[in-house]
């Protein structure tokens, strides 16, 4: 405590209106300074002498401090609290429930911020929240400086109030002449939004709200009107599904606002020994199809036919149709599907409503409980023809005021530049935009909002699950959100936190406590009500097989795990995400089978660095052509067919770094995503980033194990010896496991925890979602694109993808008489219909870690909890240990990546840099770093269980990748807890080490992929 | 030693009409005369490609190891491969001045005193690598074992690049203190016969006080003895050090018993073919063809085919291995069907001609003897023997075991530029000590004059007519 105590000087400073108090209290000299003493004394002045050497002695004392003084480093400023906040304790985080929703992903998620920074996003278990790479991803999005930071005219700033008053004042004029006013936004799946949006169009009465998605779900919402006289989507729930079949559906990428990857990782649990089988029926070779245990490969057009095919089999109709590659396999399928009955279920991803209605007729007649058409998902309700509608009246002169909310579509819309055309018809145009976007700029008036980390909202997901948006930092820039807007222009000066408090209250909460709600990130409430309607499709059907548009080549569109439909385009994660098929980042390319390749004269040339080039090719759809679009060769695609990825080539508003790819949307001509197409090569040579050059195993099956659901259900088969074969040694003349045989004496590991980590591959879909979060968690760094190209990203967990080869194994090379090095390239080589697996990668924390022995300063060594720890400031950079990883886990800096122009990422920007996580330090160039098995969370959560006097309990141990899978493929735990989840999948039959030969005895443990292949 | 009896039929070392005299003029010669127009240009030459590198060195350090073209998978290529080509050439100085003293090889006089040099200047190169190959090589004193502030922090002992370490500086030292005891008597002359003060002045610190007593030589000679004793061990003992570097490792193609003997073999084999280089240009140079002669190509040329037939066996060794254990991981080590099929053919094949094929028309003494042929084969195995360590060290990282993280490997200009750097800074050293030094261990070559040079050899056979 500091003292109170007060000394008084005089008596005089009783008296309260003493002069000479106030006069002393201002000076700080009581007296006048006697300058004249001594500077006025000319004599005295004068006789004084400074001597030569004085002189010296004073220039080299000055010289030398001030010298000294400049040495001193540079002072960063850490500022304490001057009054702190209460909730915020310095080094404890804050979670916060939110939920995102962004048109393209919906989550339920738990915000974590540090010092009031949001600086990591996880999946709310409790709402039953799962994240994609592009929900983990969304947190950088916000500290994006490239944002609109404020309200702007004509590309000028100008204040809030000033243009908020400017539109409400022409909305009054345009309103009273009766001309219309259409708010055009995407997929609105927030109540409150809605709610406001109808009173706005209460007051203003001319208004219309068109919904409208880039990635449109329309034909499906028809459909699903047609038949249930509802818009809104059917929902899905796989963990019970025997039997999959997706014609072209990528129900694990984009689909009808799904997010299916827990319940089909679900369904494919080995618990019971009967996982689901699943079909895919496709072109491109998408992340569904990779996980497929059946891919055929089939054209688009005849993926159509396929559709009416399986439809005539399963319902007994006989619409017309042609037969395709598929039916064989189809047949099979059929009959699978039948005898699973209600277990089984057909998705299309064909988008027409006529496809729609027959999948749904398919899943009627299976009698599917798989979809739910009751607690429907509401996530979607783009109309594509409302907004082919909007645009042919606005180039008609009919739109007096065009109101864009968050929405992009002079990017994603088909017909992007007829719609240019009419915005500048109407007098009014408002484009409500995070980012400085090719609508923001073409409108009038760009209005910043908030990201949806600063804002407040609701999402409704499905017809009984709700979602609270809650802000978790101060807005960064100017913004304001749209509902606010909307509710002043309204003449409401309620704000939209009260509004949506109340809205709340008398329309979702049903007596919960709001509180409690927002604590908890949503809501869930009971549906009644259940409707079965019959399905009838055979019209649709015939429709449809006789519209099928085939050509020579046809093109699909597809979206791009990464970038989605490119609105966080701007995001150095997603753009340095490995897509999970091609491992190509920062780029879209035109997907084409090898066939095709060679007869075209495409080729993809490894250069001398291990990168890969490739040719140029201009694509002509309609009237439509899209130039300089590099082609990749993909093994997998159907032959006389081509993939290209939507949201990319986005150049507005966003750094040339970021501006890759080219823009396919408008591609999609009629809002159809298969076109017929004509491709003419081009001059010039385009440089990818991709991460991996070998695609096969090249005959090193134990890295990636696979077993037959046969082999795995045959109780004969002892696995050890047969698909989970371990490597055996002989050792004082028997034989051993491999890992028996040791060259040191084994340290006690049994006291204290222990960590391990199981990756299940046969869960793992491949998505990314654990990259982004150890990018986030970890502060890995952004290379950009070349870095990649030459083979120095920094990703400490990477997604190996594998291709099953020419031929399968040495053995059958020879079989096949093939001479050695013919065998070599048969294995190297894909197979023309591949099989995919997918094995994620990261460090394996050797107990016996190769690294560790080699490093000459000791700076990599093992800790005592089972990780092998890197000491970044003992590091002197020989990168031996990565030469000396077999896993080859260990990244390098090869420069400085942090606060350094040549890398204009996040690490270079001060809104960037607010993501970084503080646990975790930055690394300065010329050190190695590597995954620590999050040990900053696993220290976290022991200190906090010891604070609290108790035992951790599983669940709590994780890593950013086990806590990001979404599908449960990643566990991670304490094997010193006998209890654990992770102990027991260590003894698991289909548990194995990678490369156990070696005898690293990692703990990393990976589980056997089994692939149901039976077909009756 | 003169008194040593040798057989006539025996070829003399020294040949001419060489007296003592003579001797001490032909070695004092380069020294106390002017350079000429050759010397200069090629000094240039040699200080330009020097100063290239040091700017190169200098941006690598400033920037980071990024502007080299090494990648995630690839963690070591020129650099690590330029460290091991040097420390190879390094090898023949200590054996021929150490190993064949104790043999007691006289040919060895009149080569020992360049090779040594040129050992000593291979290492200074060598050494530079390990230091700039370093992320942070500001902090490169870390790898010495010295007491510190840093807690109780000590270097791992279990690193086999802390074996090198000590290994090449311990034969840094042991070279440049056998050189110099040699140089003593060397230097003494070349200070007794300079004329200039500032010369004598620097000479006689060179020489250290040498005075040519009795007990000088006695001294001398027991030093030497000593010296090479401890010498031979290290000529064994650094290559196999460095090769463990990779042998102790778990990747497939360096994981192999059988590289220390390999690695030294291979070393012995580049250093003489260094040495050969070296000196045919420089008896031409300095006039000194009369002391090292056919006899000692000759001679040298045996050793690398000795030497070369042992790295020979090892590589069929190794191809054979790599087939032999079936396992899949082998199928692409740098001897292999896979390697030489693979992205790095050429350099498999450049190693299998350079170190193999070209060599072996040593075996023909018309072509081992002369002087034209040995100087182009000693270029093509020191070209080869700059690709064995490529291929061991590129290869083999382009093809780790798991087929994901394949990559390959290409210099950036920098990487060329050190790489040439050091060649410019190793000639620079090489044409300053030619210049400065005398270049052959004249005060031993006068011992075997009488033994082994010419015209006593006719003398002696006259006398018997």
């Amino acid at each position: 405590m500091a003292s109170n105590k007060k000394y008084w000087k005089s008596v005089e400073e009783l008296n309260e209106n003493s002069s000479v108090v106030a006069g002393l209290s201002n000076n700080e000299f009581v007296s006048e300074i006697p300058t004249d003493e001594f500077l006025g004394d000319k004599e005295t002045l004068e006789s004084s002498s400074t001597s030569r050497r004085d002189f010296l002695k004073y220039v080299g004392f000055t010289t030398a401090a001030a010298s000294l003084a400049a040495c001193e480093g540079p002072v960063r400023k850490s500022i304490p609290y001057v009054v702190k906040p209460d909730d915020i304790i310095p080094g404890v985080a804050d979670y916060y429930a939110t939920t995102m929703y962004d048109g393209m992903d919906a989550a339920h998620l738990l915000v974590k911020t540090r010092e009031g920074r949001p600086i990591k996003i996880e999946p709310n278990k409790l709402m039953n929240g799962s994240t994609n790479a592009r929900v983990q991803a969304s947190v950088l999005s916000m500290y994006d400086s490239g944002r609109l930071s404020g309200p702007k005219k004509n590309g000028k700033s100008i204040s809030w109030s000033d243009a908020q008053s400017e539109i409400q004042g022409k909305l009054v004029e345009l309103s009273e002449a009766g001309e219309q006013i259409v708010v055009l936004s995407g997929s609105m799946a927030s109540p409150s939004t809605n709610a406001i949006i109808a009173d706005f169009a209460k007051k203003y009465k001319t208004v219309s709200h068109v919904n409208y998605d880039s990635i449109s779900d329309s034909g499906a919402l028809d459909a699903f009107e047609e038949v249930y006289g509802e818009r809104a989507l059917p929902s899905y729930d796989l963990s019970n599904a025997e039997v999959i079949v997706s014609i072209g559906a990528d129900f694990l990428g984009a689909f009808q606002g799904a997010e299916l990857e827990k319940s089909y990782a679900a369904a494919k649990s080995l618990k019971d020994g009967k996982p689901v089988r699943h079909i895919q029926v496709e072109s491109n070779m998408s992340l569904t199809g990779a996980n497929a245990d059946k891919r055929i490969v089939v054209k688009p057009s005849d993926q159509v036919y396929a559709l009416v095919n399986l439809y005539n089999a399963i319902t007994g109709k006989s619409v017309s149709s042609k037969s395709t590659k598929a039916d064989q396999e189809l047949m099979k399928a059929a009959n699978q599907l039948k005898n699973a009955g209600s277990k089984a279920v057909v998705f299309t991803g064909l988008k027409s409503k006529e496809a729609q209605l027959v999948a749904m007729e398919i899943n009627a007649v299976l009698g599917s409980e798989i979809v739910d058409h009751n607690n429907t998902n509401t996530l979607k309700s783009g109309n594509d023809s409302a907004m082919d509608q909007l645009v042919a009246d606005l180039n008609a002169g009919k739109v007096g005021a065009v109101i864009t909310v968050g929405t992009n579509p002079l990017y994603t819309y088909a017909g992007a530049a007829s719609l240019a055309k009419g915005m500048k018809k109407a007098k009014l145009s408002v484009a409500f935009a995070m980012n400085e976007d090719e609508t923001a700029s073409a409108a009038t008036y760009a209005l910043a909002t908030p990201h949806y980390l600063e804002s407040w909202g609701d999402v409704q997901m499905t017809k009984s699950s709700y979602g609270l948006v809650q802000p978790t930092i101060k807005p960064l820039f100017d913004t304001k959100q749209v509902q606010d807007v909307l509710l002043a222009w309204t003449g409401s000066s309620e704000s939209y936190h009260d509004y949506l408090k109340s809205f709340w209250k008398s329309n979702v909460l049903d007596g919960t406590s709001w509180n409690k709600t927002l604590h908890d990130g949503g809501f869930e409430s009971k549906i009644k009500n259940s409707n079965s309607k019959s399905v009838d499709a055979s019209a649709a059907a015939k429709s449809l097989s006789s519209s099928v548009k085939s050509g020579k080549m046809e093109l699909q569109l597809y979206v791009s795990t990464a970038l989605g439909d490119g609105q966080q385009a701007a995001n150095p994660w997603l753009q340095e995400l490995p897509d999970p098929i091609t491992r190509a980042s920062w780029d879209n390319y035109l997907t084409m089978s090898p066939a095709d390749a060679n007869a075209l004269g495409f080729t993809n040339p490894v250069q001398d660095n291990g990168a890969i080039n490739g040719n140029y090719a201009t694509l002509k759809v309609g009237g439509v052509s899209v130039s300089k679009v590099p082609v990749f060769i993909q093994p997998g695609q159907a032959k006389g067919s081509v993939g290209l990825a939507v949201g990319y080539g986005r150049t507005t508003g966003l750094k040339s770094e970021m501006q890759v790819g080219v823009n396919a949307y408008p591609l999609a001509q009629g809002g159809s995503w298969m076109q017929t197409v004509t491709i003419t090569k081009e001059a010039g040579t385009h440089k990818f980033a991709c991460e991996q050059l070998q695609h096969t195993l090249a005959g090193r099956d134990e890295i990636l194990k696979e077993a037959t659901l046969a082999d795995f259900n045959n109780p004969k088969l002892d696995p050890k010896h047969s698909w989970n074969a371990l490597p055996m040694f002989s050792y004082d003349h028997s034989e051993v496991e491999g890992e028996e045989v040791d060259l040191w004496d084994e340290h006690d590991r049994s006291i204290g925890h222990h960590f391990n980590l199981s990756i299940d591959l046969n869960s793992c879909t491949g998505c990314g979602a654990c990259v982004v979060a150890c990018h986030a968690e970890n502060n890995v760094p952004v290379v950009g694109k070349h870095e990649v190209r030459v083979g120095r990203d920094m990703h400490w967990l990477r997604i190996d993808r594998y291709y099953s080869s020419e031929v399968e194994s040495q053995k059958e090379a020879k079989e096949l008489g093939m001479s050695q090095g013919e065998m070599y390239h048969a294995l190297e080589r894909v197979s023309e219909n591949p099989d995919v697996a997918f094995q994620p990668v990261m460090c394996q924390h050797c107990n016996h870690a190769p690294c560790e022995t080699v490093c000459p300063v000791a700076a990599t060594s093992h800790g005592r909890q089972g990780q092998n720890q890197m000491a970044y400031n003992r590091c002197v950079g020989t990168r031996y240990c990565a030469n000396n990883c077999p896993y080859r886990v260990r990244r390098f800096n090869w420069f400085n990546y942090a606060q350094n122009d040549e890398f204009d990422f996040n690490m270079n920007d001060d809104y960037g840099r607010m993501v970084l996580n503080p646990d975790v330090v930055v690394r300065s160039r010329g050190v190695m770093e590597k995954c620590s098995m999050c040990i900053q969370m696993t220290q976290a959560t022991i200190l906090q269980a010891k604070k609290e006097g108790r035992k951790v309990k599983d669940e709590e141990f994780q890593t950013a990748c086990s806590n990001a899978c979404s599908t449960g493929a990643m566990v991670f735990g304490d094997i010193n807890d006998p209890e654990s989840e992770v102990s027991l999948l260590k003894e698991d039959k289909r548990a194995y080490h990678l490369l156990a030969a070696i005898g690293t005895k990692p703990n990393v443990v990976y589980q056997v992929k089994v692939r149901n292949t039976e077909e009756g | 030693m003169s008194s040593h009896y040798e057989a006539p039929i025996r070829e003399p070392l020294v040949i001419g009409d060489k007296s003592y005299h003579d001797i001490t003029e032909d070695i004092a010669r380069p020294i106390e005369g002017k350079a000429n127009k050759t010397w200069y240009i090629a000094f240039f030459i040699a200080l330009t490609a020097f100063m290239w590198g040091l700017g190169c060195i200098f941006y690598t350090v400033g920037t980071g190891i990024g502007v080299w073209g090494l990648n995630k998978n690839i963690g070591w290529a020129w650099d690590i491969t330029n460290f091991v080509w040097w420390v190879g050439i390094g090898h023949a100085g200590t054996l021929i001045s150490a190993v064949l003293l104790l043999f007691r090889q006289k040919w060895r006089m009149a080569i020992n005193r360049s090779s040594e040099a040129m050992t000593i200047f291979a290492v200074f190169q060598a050494g530079l690598f390990p230091v700039i190959h370093m992320g942070r090589p500001w902090n490169g004193y870390w790898v010495l074992p010295i007491p510190n502030q840093f807690g109780p922090l000590w270097v791992n002992f279990n690193s086999p690049l802390l074996w090198d370490v000590f290994a090449i500086s311990t034969y840094l030292t042991v070279s440049v203190v056998f050189w110099w005891t040699g140089l003593l008597p060397d230097f003494a002359m070349i200070r007794d016969r300079a004329k200039k003060p500032f010369q004598k002045q620097i000479y006689s610190l060179l020489s250290f006080g040498w005075s040519g007593r009795a007990k000088d030589w006695q001294r001398f000679e027991e030093v030497s003895l000593v010296l090479a004793g401890l010498a031979t061990p290290l000529v064994l003992s650094v290559h196999t050090i460095v090769s463990m570097d990779f042998a102790t490792s778990v990747n497939p193609g360096w994981h192999s018993t059988i590289f220390p003997p390999y690695f030294v073999a291979g070393a012995i084999f580049s250093g003489f073919a260094m040495v050969q280089t070296l000196l045919i240009i420089m008896r031409k140079v300095t006039g000194l063809e009369n002391y090292i002669t056919r006899l000692h190509v000759d001679y040298m040329n045996r050793v690398i085919i000795l030497t070369g037939g042992i790295v020979t066996v090892a590589y069929a060794t190794e191809f054979f291995m790599a087939w032999y254990t079936g396992s899949p991981y082998e199928n692409f080590t740098y001897l292999s069907v896979g390697a030489a099929t693979g992205p790095y053919w050429w350099a498999f094949y450049a190693l299998i001609f350079c170190n193999f094929v070209a060599p072996l028309a040593l075996w023909f003494k018309k072509i081992r003897t002369d002087f034209i042929y040995t100087f182009i084969i000693s270029i093509i195995i020191n070209i080869g023997m700059w690709f064995e360590r490529f291929d061991i060290i590129v290869m083999i990282l382009s093809k780790g075991h798991l087929p994901s993280t394949w990559s390959q490997f290409e210099p950036t200009f920098v990487d060329i530029g050190i790489f040439i750097g050091t060649i410019g800074f190793f000639f620079v050293l090489f044409l300053l000590y030619a210049r400065t030094f005398p270049v052959i261990a004249q005060a031993e070559v006068k011992t075997i004059l009488k033994s082994s040079g010419e015209n006593y050899k006719k003398l002696r056979d006259g006398n018997h007519e």
